[in-house]
């Protein structure tokens, strides 16, 4: 890829330089100047040019080399995570988008399961639509370890040869795939929102959100396989559940030395804490800065209680010691995609933002009618949360009767 | 306006800045509250050598002056004005053992003091000497090898948390301000006690508190300069001090006036952003133009203390008397811009209001200052 | 003991705002920073350093602008810096990015710990720790809350033979690996490549002393001339993934605000919620 100014196309007008995330554009003697030591490419300033005086050039077809792909790559695959023997449903979530895929490049959609005393558990891979499960059985493999997990999925992948690899984003999938990629030389993309096939060149068109949030991207894989992608937990909907659905469960084993581990898992620790798991919820209540002190967090629990919510909280509020920082969402907490997310008393800067956007609906209540929260609300209350919040609950205890 | 800093200025300011938003701003409200000394940022500001930036290096400092100080207590200031002035009371309490000081006492304190490890204060005033610092009534008998010390300092910044105290103290009442003599005296002392401590209108997070002496032995190494030399140690300290008093009334009328016009560009009334208003906007050209004239003021007379000028009482008292008053101005305008709001506690500016009236009161009044600028005019056209 | 931290310079997001009227961003004068993530790795390489009186060596890939970053590195206590910079390394994406560092690592031979920030704020793929450590062919454990115990035994002459790393038998880490339900205590022999959550630690500020040794710090770069790197696996060729396609997301539109006193707002937003509650 390249980026070029067209200079008789260029006025100097510096809408770019403004735009550009990276300050890589200056403008010498009115015409724009691109730094490319500082540019990335993300494009930005492409969009931003009302004179089209902007170039990026993409990949053009001829300079995709299709002389590696390698003939018997084929099948969808998608690494299907457990814990405590029971397969998660972020799992499912991949297999529904994996079915989609594996239709339209016409191939068989594989589930790949490790773990110990699994081969029952794996018959639901097949429910949910997969046509093959290569299950590997070991002790070793009864708890995630990236070292005898990552091996056993370099085999397999070396072995059977598949088009498309699929892995949540999750702390696990993240720290799998990462080494399966370097280990085979495959590309990898994190966190896809999207993903879809270029059926003519047989690519997967990976699209991602990137800076924030802010710029999105879509990403091939032209001359590596297979072509690998995680997605973030409810990104996909899950496939459903078909018990007459076929399909067969293969067995793999391999030699001790493939399950060995340099790192030794001493301990799982769960911490049981007044709340589920933040991003598995369907509801999140969350509190900023606005609960004033940690005390009053008690008004937002008292509503996540009501109505089966999880409880979030924002950066400001974490740092003040409100709450703890598997509470946080946001850029350096989690990232959620609840149902309903309620933000109690947060403002809503952006790094807060990004953790929380995608949810499919957003209240938001604050006292400052021009918090930036307002502007990704789907219902805003502008009040005093301490009258609102006890209003709330009461109202939804009747609601729901509970 | 470029003050043309050198490079090691512009990392102290930078530096300070960073802390004040990083690690003062986010708390300031909750000490303001609470009214707790905040150990934590003054460990922060230790760390990062803020403390030293006006000690000499061979005492462990990065050996500016001044300056230094000024630049680093305006960046403070501008996020909390009690908090500041753990540094600049600190220097307040020092500089009688730089300007005065045995090479024993100075490699004895120094470098602790240096490190922000430990904290100064000084204390003159008392419940009977306030401006007129010659009635002090603590007094320091000598016996042989050490001084009993007997007598109550009140209002004295630090105090409690600081580990070094100076101290002005009688040892000739009847020689008035001839007599007076100071001492360093330790945290721990047998007979060295503190009263209660002051619940204060503004500056909150500083701890204000009473020093009580009752037969407080002192060893005769801890004098500083002569006997009878207290009240020249007292004004040559505040010489050096009140640019960062200053410093501290600048800081926090920059800090108002940031928040202001952030505040006046949000708030919307008859349709639009207040600040498009012309009443508003005249208001923010006088407080931006004050604020820069103190500034220049102060930075000027810091600069000439810095350069080893002898005679400083005049510009300093000026650079104070102005900044302060300025302060003063400017924080009760910009509670104004925020109208009701402003008056509120949730909001952040009636703090630097009530942060700003302590500068015109402390180390001397802004009454005295004018003493002390038109005793100096009178004294130049005399000679 | 030798502890590397790879960072990576970034644009500062904290200081984009959204534009309430247009809804869209304001980027203009946005300052690069470092990684917020790799703060605490800098912050835990310090930790360690006071403990063990280790040494850190801090290493970026990046443009020349990217020394600056490293020199904040240094106000803060690393010990050294290395640039690793040139324009053949340009357009690398996570591989390609975390081949690179491998080879600059394996040019410092001499290491015990490399800690990464678990993820960049600008990419967020968290691809780049797991892949070092895969290149090196060295353990990991991503995602470290607490490092609970290190042990260190320099091996008996001081003098390392092994050209790799420093193996000991008796060196390990033991550290708390966090997960969406807890956290996992994992040990590792060292050499040992972690990635760390912000929970790790508070990332301290830089001294005055520090910012003065910073300005005049040399810094060491690298250009792909002084690694073992093969030219096929850098930049852009080295790099699978390729990006076809940028655009922006039509942005989230703001909604309805719901008018009236508590009771009221609170009746309405019931009703329009109740239905979607389980």
């Amino acid at each position: 890829m390249s980026i070029k100014i067209i200079n008789e196309k260029c006025t100097g007008c510096t809408l770019c330089v403004g735009v550009c995330p990276f300050a890589a554009i200056k403008v010498v003697d009115k015409k724009a100047v691109i730094d490319l030591d500082k540019c990335t490419l993300c494009g930005a300033c492409i969009e931003e040019c009302k004179f089209d005086a902007i170039v990026l050039t993409k990949i053009s077809p001829s300079e995709i080399d299709f002389s590696k792909k390698i003939e018997g790559h084929k099948d969808v695959w998608v690494f299907c995570e457990q814990k405590n023997a029971v397969i998660q449903s972020i799992s499912y979530e991949l297999l529904g988008k994996g079915r989609e895929l594996a239709d339209l490049l016409g191939v068989d959609l594989c589930g790949i399961l490790l773990g110990e005393g699994m081969k029952d558990e794996a018959k639901k891979v097949i429910h949910r639509g997969a046509n093959k499960v290569y299950y590997v059985d070991s002790p070793k493999l009864k708890h995630y370890q990236d070292e005898p997990y990552s091996k056993v999925l370099v085999r397999l992948i070396k072995e059977y040869r598949p088009e498309v690899v699929l892995c949540g984003a999750t702390s696990i999938g993240r720290s799998l795939i990462s080494r399966v990629a370097i280990g085979i030389h495959a590309g990898l993309t994190a966190d896809c929102t999207g993903l879809d096939i270029d059926r003519e060149k047989r690519l997967l068109l990976q699209t991602r959100p990137a800076f924030g949030g802010n710029i999105m991207a879509t990403i091939v894989c032209p001359n590596h396989w297979p072509q690998m992608a995680t997605v973030r937990h409810k990104v996909m909907k899950e496939a459903e559940v078909n018990n007459h659905h076929k399909g067969k469960v293969i067995e793999r084993g391999f030699d001790e030395e493939v399950y060995s581990s340099r790192t030794k898992l001493l301990d799982i620790v769960e911490e049981i804490e007044e709340t589920v798991n933040l991003t598995e919820a369907d509801i999140v209540v969350s509190g900023g800065r606005g609960l004033q002190k940690a005390e009053n967090f008690k008004l937002v629990e008292d509503l996540a209680k009501v109505i089966g919510g999880a409880v979030g909280a924002s950066r400001a509020s974490v740092d003040a010691g409100w709450k703890s920082y598997s509470h946080q969402v946001g850029q350096t907490g989690k990232t959620v995609c609840p149902k309903i997310y309620i933000a109690c008393g947060i403002s809503g800067q952006i790094q807060h933002l990004v953790g929380m956007q995608s949810s499919d609906i957003i209240v938001a209540i604050n006292k400052d009618p021009h918090a930036p929260i307002f502007n990704v609300a789907t219902y805003g209350i502008v009040g005093d949360l301490f009258e609102i919040l006890p209003e709330l609950t009461e109202q939804f205890k009747v609601a729901l009767k509970k | 306006m470029d003050y043309l800093l050198t490079e090691e200025q512009i990392m102290i300011r930078d530096l300070a800045r960073q802390i004040a938003t990083e690690k003062i701003k986010p708390v300031a409200a909750k000490y303001d509250i609470e009214g707790i000394f905040p150990w934590d940022i003054v460990k922060v500001m230790g760390d990062s050598d803020l403390f030293g930036i006006y000690i000499e290096e061979k005492y462990g400092g990065t050996g500016g002056g001044v300056m230094e100080l000024v630049l680093a207590t305006e960046e403070l200031s501008k996020a909390c004005g009690g908090i500041s002035l753990s540094l600049a009371a600190t220097a307040l309490g020092t500089f009688p053992i730089i300007l005065f000081g045995t090479e024993e006492q100075k490699h004895k304190y120094l470098p602790d003091l240096a490190r922000g490890k430990k904290l100064a204060a000084f204390a003159l005033t008392e419940a009977g000497a306030g401006s007129d610092a010659a009635a002090v009534a603590t007094t320091a008998e000598k016996k042989g090898d050490y001084y009993l010390l007997n007598g109550t300092k009140q209002w004295i910044t630090n105090g409690g948390e600081a580990e070094v105290y100076t101290v002005v103290a009688s040892v000739d009442r009847s020689k008035g301000a001839r007599g007076a003599a100071t001492f360093i005296v330790e945290k721990g002392t047998e007979g060295f006690e503190f009263g209660k401590k002051e619940d204060k209108m503004g500056i909150r997070a500083s701890a204000t508190s009473e020093l009580i002496f009752s037969d407080c032995k002192i060893p005769k190494k801890n004098l500083l300069g002569r006997e009878g030399m207290g009240f020249i140690v007292a004004m040559k300290t505040f010489d050096q001090s009140r640019p960062g008093v200053a410093a501290q009334a600048l800081g926090i009328a920059q800090g108002a006036l940031d928040l202001t016009v952030q505040y006046v560009k949000e708030r919307k009334q008859f349709g639009k952003s207040i600040s498009s208003f012309q009443g508003v906007q005249f208001m923010l050209a006088d407080m931006a133009t004050e604020i820069e004239a103190a500034r220049a003021l102060i930075y000027a007379t810091a600069r000439m203390t810095d350069s080893g000028a002898k005679k400083i009482s005049k510009e300093s008292a000026m650079a104070k008397l102005f900044a302060s008053d300025m302060a003063m101005k400017v924080t009760t305008d910009c509670v104004q811009l925020f109208g009701g709001y402003g008056y509120m506690r949730d909001y952040p500016i009636e703090k630097f209001m009530r942060d700003a009236k302590i500068t015109q009161i402390y180390e001397g009044t802004n009454q005295i200052q004018r003493g002390v600028i038109a005793s100096s005019l009178i004294k130049e056209k005399a000679a | 003991m030798n502890i590397i931290v790879c960072i990576k310079q970034v644009p500062d997001t904290t200081e984009v705002r959204i534009d309430p009227e247009t809804n869209t961003l304001i980027r203009s004068g946005v300052r690069c920073i470092i990684n917020p993530f790799d703060m605490y790795a800098i912050e835990e390489g310090l930790r360690l350093k006071d403990k063990f009186e280790a040494r850190v060596t801090v290493i970026t890939m990046g443009p020349p602008q990217a020394e600056e970053a490293l020199r904040e590195a240094i106000s803060l206590g690393a010990d050294e810096a290395i640039l690793v910079s040139d324009r053949l390394f340009a357009g690398s994406d996570t591989w390609a990015t975390s081949y690179t560092l491998s080879k600059a690592i394996q040019k410092i031979k001499d290491y015990s710990l490399v800690i990464c920030g678990k993820q960049a704020i600008d990419g967020d793929t968290a691809q780049v720790g797991p892949g070092i450590s895969a290149h090196l062919d060295i353990p990991q454990i991503t995602y470290v809350k607490k490092i609970e115990e290190m042990c260190f035994n320099s091996t008996e002459n001081g003098e390392r033979s092994e050209s790799r790393a420093t193996h000991s038998r008796d060196s390990y880490i033991k550290a708390e690996r966090m997960t969406e339900e807890g956290y996992e205590i994992i040990e590792s022999p060292l050499p040992c490549l972690i990635t760390v959550v912000k929970e790790i630690n508070e990332p301290r500020l830089p001294s005055l002393k520090g910012k003065m040794k910073a300005k005049s710090a040399g810094i060491k770069k690298w250009e792909a001339k002084d690694l073992d790197v093969d030219p096929d696996l850098i930049g852009l060729n080295g790099s699978p993934t390729k990006v076809v396609k940028i655009f922006t997301p039509p942005p989230r539109k703001g909604g309805q605000i719901l008018q009236g006193d508590p009771e009221e707002v609170s009746e309405k937003l019931v009703d329009l919620l109740k239905g979607e509650i389980p």
